[in-house]
């Protein structure tokens, strides 16, 4: 599926200072049960979002217009838990283009990349700056160059280095996907077939 | 140069490396379901695409399907819509679907196995983190995203790169009323939900060599739980003996084929590891979780530890220990309970319920507990009804239900409800994961046995003396 291409990224921030934060909190099975990838953004956080009878829960970051942005802030192990890439698919929906924390669970991070979601790693003591800067400050900005490889909190300059595979770093900037790649090579996957024991 | 039993069946796999980027990796098994698949099919046909090689997929319904009544229509017309969806694009596509009704239907990692689909040296995939199951028959196997789904659909291939390996020995021997699931629960508790995070685990040592394949499923279903992408255990007899016979292992000169393959399938003696963990077998306890995630877990004669004590941020573990209605310090045994769910494909085999049989056997269950058995598969249930066990669980006020993953994740209507305590034989504890609100506590069959008979947590190994 297409989505926008990445380069650089300028944006407010949403903070979420908890650790662990697993895929059936960022979209519960409950709402899986679509045969489309439509309107995942809605139930993003459900459970922390909403009280049972629907009304929002006004503690929750995402009901508080004090913060907006593009750019989604976790605590450690970000998205671990089931492989279901809803959960991205809801990040993105939701109007996010990337995520940052200090640990993405590997299956999330593997499906963002895929959607054209950024997860970008910053060290823990980076991830505590970007934490104290929204607070002192919800409207400070972030920006995450991808060509760069690098993440600055605008204000005060302070930036990091992330890592990010050369090919999935492309395929970004471009809005290809692994797909298209598969493709151009069937002639070449079909004769390594023929030679498998299995 | 020597090579880990993982670099084997790996390397044997790639089609071509990507410089400065991932491995295009051809898969031998993709299961599909109806939950991750839909969208992956609607992918193909915007690009106009026909699966590669519609013989390599397995198609079952399990997540999204009621455990009782099965004759019956759905009723959710969302769920239903998801089941035809599965029917439709499987006919279309010519792929084996075994749906709701089918003999052959039940959880995915519980029926790949049970037909031979799941081989040692083969890679296998499918849309759900579980699929590190098959790990167990010295199988790369892992869960992977719907994009995935598509690509392996399109191409036979994933393109992923290859994860760092860590082995993790297991010394010695179990203790009574110690069982695989308190084997993988414990290693959680020392490596935590992210500690194997980027790798893929090989089991290794005398505990795991004498573990039934069974037993090997357990553990390495709940590899994904501690942040790897898949845990592996080297075939030997016990592998050869479970999978000769199957509906799709070869047979004949086929299979002294395989066979000879698959014994070449261990680490070589000097091979290296990132990284390397070693356990003494006997030091495990029957373990219950206390937590919102499956790191979370104690022996169950231990106390809830001091946030000091535990890594990650206290304000994390205040949140989850609030949730739960847990105090630091309190003990976990004598909690009352009010749900016990056995079954999933962590804990739904034939195995497990012989070990549920064992303890309520002659006793009855506890007035305030509901129980969901949930067999794994049909087979599984009619193993259950073979061996008495059906019997058993009547005479104790247990009732049986069909096939399918149930609470383990309360897609269907087996939610627990808000506010209420699951001793559950599942995988995952989460906030709400058996249902908003639910209050997980993760175990094996045994302990789960205990409870639903006593009504709170209780130590099995009282009442197996
Ligand atoms: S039983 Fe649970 S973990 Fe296993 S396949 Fe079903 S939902 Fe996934």
């Amino acid at each position: 599926m297409a989505y926008d291409k990445f380069t650089i990224l300028k944006s407010p921030a949403v903070p979420l200072p908890i650790e662990n934060v697993d895929t059936d909190q960022i979209i519960p099975a409950r709402f899986l049960k679509a045969t489309e990838r439509k309107g995942f953004g809605d139930n993003l956080f459900r459970d922390w979002r909403y009280n049972s009878d629907g009304t929002p829960k006004a503690d929750f970051v995402l009901n508080n217009p004090t913060y907006k942005g593009k750019i989604l802030v976790g605590g450690k192990n970000f998205g671990s838990g089931s492989s279901r890439e809803h959960a991205a698919w809801a990040v993105y929906d939701y109007g996010f283009r990337a995520v940052v924390s200090s640990f993405f669970a590997d299956i999330f991070k593997g499906n963002c990349l895929n959607i054209g979601v950024l997860p970008v790693q910053v060290s823990p003591q980076f991830l505590e700056r970007i934490f104290t800067a929204i607070h002192a400050n919800p409207d400070t900005e972030l920006e995450i160059n991808l060509p760069e490889q690098r993440i600055t909190l605008l204000e005060t300059g302070e930036s990091e280095q992330f890592d990010i595979s050369s090919y999935k770093k492309e395929n970004l900037m471009n809005g290809f996907d692994d797909i298209d790649y598969l493709q151009n090579i069937k002639p070449e996957i079909q004769e390594f077939a023929k030679q498998l024991p299995l | 140069m020597s090579s880990t039993l993982f670099d084997k069946v790996w390397d044997s796999h790639v089609v071509r490396h990507i410089e400065g980027g991932p491995d295009v990796v051809f898969i031998d098994r993709h299961m599909i379901h109806e939950v991750t698949s839909p969208v992956a099919f609607l992918g193909l046909k915007n690009r106009g695409i026909k699966v590669l090689y519609p013989q390599r997929t397995f198609a079952t319904a399990d997540h999204n399907t009621p455990t009782i009544n099965q004759h019956l229509p759905v009723a959710d017309p969302l769920s239903a819509n998801q089941l035809k969806a599965l029917e439709a694009n499987s006919a279309e596509h010519g792929i084996s679907h075994w749906g709701l009704g089918h003999q052959k239907n039940g959880i995915v990692h519980v029926v790949g196995p049970e037909y031979g689909i799941t081989q040692p040296g083969a890679t296998i995939v499918c849309g759900d983190s579980h699929t590190s199951t098959h790990g167990a028959f010295g199988a790369i196997a892992f869960g992977i995203g719907t994009s995935e789904v598509e690509m392996v659909l399109a191409s036979q291939c994933i393109m992923q790169p290859k994860p760092k390996k860590m082995r993790i020995n297991i010394t010695g021997s179990l203790g009574f009323g110690v069982t695989p699931k308190d084997v993988a629960l414990f290693i959680i508790s020392k490596l935590t939900t992210s500690g194997a995070t980027g790798y893929f685990v090989e089991y290794a040592g005398k505990v795991f060599e004498e573990m039934t394949m069974e037993g090997r499923m357990t553990v390495c279903n709940l590899s994904i739980e501690m942040g790897a992408r898949g845990g592996m255990i080297a075939p030997d007899e016990t592998t050869f003996n479970y999978i000769k016979g199957r509906e799709f292992t070869p047979k004949g000169e086929a299979w002294d084929k395989a066979m000879a393959y698959w014994q070449t399938l261990k680490t070589d003696a000097d091979a290296v590891f990132d990284k390397e963990y070693t356990f003494d077998g006997s030091e495990i306890e029957p373990m219950i979780t206390y937590g919102t995630n499956p790191g979370m877990g104690i022996g169950i004669s231990k106390d809830i530890p001091n946030a000091e004590a535990v890594e990650g941020g206290k304000a994390t573990y205040e949140k989850s220990l609030n949730y739960m209605g847990f105090h630091e310090g309190e003990a976990m045994i004598g909690k009352p309970v009010d749900y016990v769910f056995i079954g999933s494909c962590t804990n739904g085999r034939i195995e497990d319920f012989r070990a549920f049989a064992s303890i309520v056997k002659g006793r009855h269950k506890a007035e305030n507990v509901t129980a969901w058995l949930v067999p794994g598969s049909h087979i599984v249930e009619a193993k259950i009804k073979e061996e008495g066990l059906l019997d058993i669980f009547t005479e104790a006020g247990f009732v049986l239900r069909q096939p399918g993953c149930s609470a383990c994740l309360a897609m269907n209507d087996d939610k627990i409800p808000a506010g209420k305590y699951a001793v559950s034989t599942s995988n995952r504890n989460f906030e709400g994961r058996q249902g908003p609100g639910s209050r997980t506590l993760l175990a094996s069959p045994l302990v789960a046995a205990a409870a639903a008979v006593t009504g709170k947590v209780t130590d099995p190994r009282e009442l197996m003396k």
